[in-house]
């Protein structure tokens, strides 16, 4: 039975909202498997149609295959550099790629977002700083989203590829709840987000993002990345402020924490001491906690407020 | 965000050492048109101001291409960026506003959206300013692999009335702020506005409410400045105030230099 209800909802190619990436791109209107165009432009280039056969890029035109560096996957990568410097949220550890010539384009990222659980719940924190190269894109934004009516998701990566996933799978939750008259378990959530992301492994997507409930099985916390990871933990740290946080996390969890307020205390500690080293996580730290009830934001605070209250 | 190098020339800095510089010619389907928009949001009142000036490496294109376009009688969105991309987006936003589903029209235009929704149409009302925000961030994310190459904010009023700036990235990560500025000078006028909009870093200071009135002021100052400094501003300054009246529109001269 529960095979039935992932297979009700398992990443279906065909579904039209989603992006699809060039090689596997089919025409608009098409009912059946298209003659596969590669290129966005295809429908409207009609005469050079025959260049874009299923085999791209190997039948990519011949005169601009040189100029082009292929990448393992076979693509060229003109077709995958953004045009500048996309909005991100931290980096996954998983290391950065140098930064690629042409438009000045920037793919360093910077965040700090941890979650923990403890009996009394799971007790999330994160930043709010967004990025663009060097240059603070933003230092509001919100990193925690809810995922349907009791679950949270956190944020970190590309943001428009977390915001877009993270929504995604909040749709098919909310379906799955009205299907089926009971809330969808955090372990079906997870492995829904991870099924759809892995679709699009090795094209560039950047996301690290922790899904925090409380279901039937009690606290809940997974972790789920781009690059096809989905694993369930006690503790998790996400972003290039993560060592920095760790620190202050495992020392703090060392004793369970008595109560939530100290469970938030140390959270926003840890956050705060991340933003303090990591030259790119900073701005506000919002703590949040996910009980039987639901999810509810515990504080809101200014780095630059809390380090009156800390001290250096 | 620095200017494509389109026509195959090497960096300065890839010169260094005894060896000749390496020539890449290499296809960009990109490049940067300059421009640089501004949206501030008030209580009752938003604006969206842009330059008009179009460039495209050391040349100028046009002296009068401004980057507001209206899309309904509350909401306008400033793009800037790669001009080919600013103005397929804005047809398609436009598009998705008002043109009636035709199953031919899709094969004229690019293969980005996939749901033709007759959205007035259908629903008999015109899209508010955030639901027009929220489709965008989809219609951009549709096209992650492969971004349109275009900054955009979207000023307008909400549903209560109340002054609305939506900020986007190229691939569709958004989020509602008071102000932001946008394009090549973003980077310079951002933290003016930060300290005069925002308050930050003050100390002591009355936090009133922005007038209209300022408001204007200070976006015409602001873009003086932004002329002053930056190569791809200046030309003429174009404002457009968003009320409960309607959108009403200025033009105000900058450095043509």
């Amino acid at each position: 039975m529960r095979r039935r209800h992932f297979a009700a909802f398992a990443p279906c190619p065909q579904q039209r909202w989603r992006p699809r990436p060039l090689h596997r791109r089919h025409f608009v209107g098409a009912h059946s498997p298209p003659p596969e165009s590669k290129m966005a432009l295809a429908s409207v280039l009609r005469a050079e149609l025959s260049e874009f056969s299923p085999n791209f890029p190997k039948s990519f035109p011949k005169r601009f295959l040189e100029d082009f560096a292929e990448d393992s996957e076979g693509i060229p990568e003109i077709l995958r550099d953004p045009p500048g410097p996309p909005r991100v949220l931290a980096a996954p550890p998983w290391g950065l790629e140098a930064e690629p010539e042409g438009l000045g384009l920037h793919i360093l990222h910077g965040t700090t977002t941890l979650a923990f659980k403890t009996p009394l719940g799971v007790t999330v924190a994160v930043d709010s700083r967004a990025t663009a190269g060097a240059y603070i894109a933003s230092q509001a934004v919100r990193k925690a989203a809810p995922l349907g009516g009791r679950m949270l998701g956190t944020m970190a990566g590309g943001a428009a590829d977390c915001a877009f996933w993270q929504r995604l799978v909040a749709r098919q939750c909310r379906v799955q709840e009205l299907r089926n008259k009971e809330p969808v378990s955090l372990a079906a959530a997870s492995k829904l987000l991870a099924n759809l992301v892995y679709q699009y492994k090795g094209l560039g997507l950047s996301m690290g993002t922790m899904l925090c409930a409380w279901d039937k099985r009690g606290p809940g916390l997974y972790y789920v990345d781009s690059e096809g990871q989905r694993v369930a933990g006690a503790a998790f740290a996400v972003g290039s402020g993560a060592s920095y946080a760790f620190g202050v996390l495992d020392r703090g969890l060392a004793e369970a924490p008595g109560s939530e307020a100290a469970a938030c205390g140390l959270a926003r500690r840890a956050v705060y001491q991340a933003a303090r080293r990591d030259a790119y996580s900073g701005g506000s730290v919002r703590v949040f906690h996910v009980g039987p009830e639901g999810w509810r934001e515990v504080s809101h605070d200014d780095v630059a407020d809390l380090q009156d209250i800390y001290g250096e | 965000m620095l200017p494509t190098a389109g026509r195959g020339l090497s960096r300065p800095e890839a010169g260094y050492g005894l060896e000749a510089p390496v020539q890449h010619h290499r296809f960009s389907p990109y490049t940067f048109n300059g421009g640089t928009v501004l949206a501030i949001a008030g209580e009752d009142f938003c604006i969206v101001a842009s330059d008009t000036r179009l460039s495209e490496g050391y040349s100028i294109h046009s002296r009068d291409s401004p980057k507001c376009y209206k899309l309904t009688e509350r909401t306008v969105i400033g793009c800037t960026g790669f001009h080919g991309d600013c103005l397929t987006l804005t047809k398609i936003i436009e598009a998705r506003l008002k043109v009636t589903t035709n199953a031919t029209c899709l094969t004229f235009f690019l293969d980005v959206l996939y749901h033709w929704q007759m959205y007035k149409h259908s629903n008999n009302k015109t899209m508010t300013t955030g639901a027009i925000a929220a489709m965008l961030s989809t219609i951009l994310y549709s096209r992650r692999f492969f971004p349109y190459y275009v900054y955009n904010i979207i000023g307008g009023l909400d549903e209560e009335g109340k002054g609305a700036v939506y900020s986007f990235d190229p691939v569709g990560s958004y989020e509602r702020e008071s102000f932001k500025a946008g394009g090549s000078a973003s980077a310079m006028l951002q933290p003016l506005l930060d300290n005069q909009i925002g308050f930050k870093n003050m100390q002591n200071v009355e936090r009133v409410p922005l007038t209209l009135e300022k408001a204007l002021q200070l976006v015409k100052d602001v873009f003086i400045s932004a002329a002053e400094r930056d190569v791809y501003t200046g030309d003429a300054l174009k404002i457009c105030i968003v009320t409960k009246d309607g959108i009403k529109e200025q033009t105000i001269q900058l450095r043509k230099d």
